[in-house]
């Protein structure tokens, strides 16, 4: 069974890159947006298992952003993510889901 | 009552990809330790050979405070911003992500290994403006002396980070003992040896051996062996 990874950051290229990272492993489905929108409606039609905050979210918008996930889906997990790329990205996932 | 923990050089990560053979002391990439996942806000500390005209092609970062320390060897680097530079041994190089970087990073020899040390900490402020700076480290000053290459500081000696985090490098002579003062409240040192012998708070540290201690003012350093070089990691225990 696949953990669904909602990745959220502002900056396009390595919101592709996550992408990339998150759907190379067989394990994971990773969905990622650049829109606070966006993730929003996707969190109200799909369990997600884990949320990545990447880079660019103001404080603001992540305190909204996490008061509609505890709201839509009080189950889902939501981590920061640092370093935009693959060093950090394997732990941090394992570190929330584990 | 101070704390330590100790990371023989044999348990670190360490994943060899042919052209780059990397050890990890703290989880990074497919190394994952539940144990290991940082010591304070020190979250990347790797020790990378690699081989000539190899490297790293172009890939972001973002919100992290990058450090890398040439040991031999040079590195060529390009980024987003504009930067293009080659590091060299005797010269230390930091890169702010913050708001998201892209670079490359390759061994600027054709025919020689490249070591280096790239260390990566959490920054204090999330989102700041990326920056990219490079220096020549005081080589000189670092014989018997810990000598400061990084702080949170622009004025201070060395290159400066988004962080309340001091680096000091020295060289030491056989049997040379010294104290070095930890400069926060709150902050621990890791102590990583390059190369010989040492002995920091009574525990023996050979090349490549991490000692991380924390709840302390001071630690008591002494070299063991005339070859001996050690990186000094004062850093945030919180954050």
């Amino acid at each position: 069974m696949q953990t669904k990874i909602l990745y959220i950051g502002r900056d396009t290229e390595i919101t592709i890159v996550m992408k990339r990272l998150l759907n190379a492993r067989p394990e994971w489905k990773g969905i990622c947006v650049c829109s606070d929108d966006e993730a929003i409606s996707i969190l109200k039609m799909q369990d997600i298992d884990l949320v990545l905050l990447g880079n660019g979210i103001t404080p603001e918008c992540e305190k909204v952003l996490k008061a509609h996930i505890t709201g839509l889906k009080p189950n889902t997990k939501v981590i920061q993510h640092y370093g935009g790329g693959s060093g950090l990205l394997y732990g941090e996932i394992m570190g929330a889901l584990n | 009552m101070s704390q330590f923990i100790l990371h023989k050089e044999n348990t670190r990560g360490h994943a060899n990809h042919g052209w780059l053979n990397a050890h990890h002391s703290f989880s990074f990439a497919n190394y994952y330790n539940p144990e290991r996942m940082h010591f304070g806000v020190l979250r990347v500390l790797n020790d990378d050979l690699i081989d000539g005209g190899m490297g790293f092609g172009t890939h972001p970062h973002d919100n992290m405070e990058i450090i890398t320390i040439p040991l031999a060897g040079a590195i060529a680097h390009k980024d987003s911003m504009g930067n293009s530079a080659v590091i060299k041994s005797g010269e230390i190089q930091v890169m702010s992500a913050g708001t998201g970087v892209s670079h490359s990073e390759f061994n600027a020899l054709p025919d020689q290994q490249l070591n280096l040390l790239q260390i990566w900490l959490f920054p204090n402020k999330k989102n700041v403006t990326p920056r990219y700076d490079q220096q020549n480290l005081d080589v000189e000053a670092m014989h018997n002396n810990f000598q400061q290459i990084l702080s949170p500081n622009q004025d201070d000696a060395g290159v400066w980070i988004h962080q309340d985090a001091w680096f000091s490098l020295g060289k030491f002579d056989n049997g040379f003992e010294t104290e070095y003062k930890i400069k926060k409240a709150g902050n621990g040192v890791y102590a990583f040896v390059i190369s010989g012998e040492v002995t920091i708070d009574g525990q023996t540290l050979s090349k490549r051996d991490g000692l991380g201690i924390w709840d302390a003012e001071s630690i008591s350093f002494k070299a063991n062996t005339a070859d001996a070089e050690v990186l000094l990691m004062d850093v945030p225990m919180e954050f």
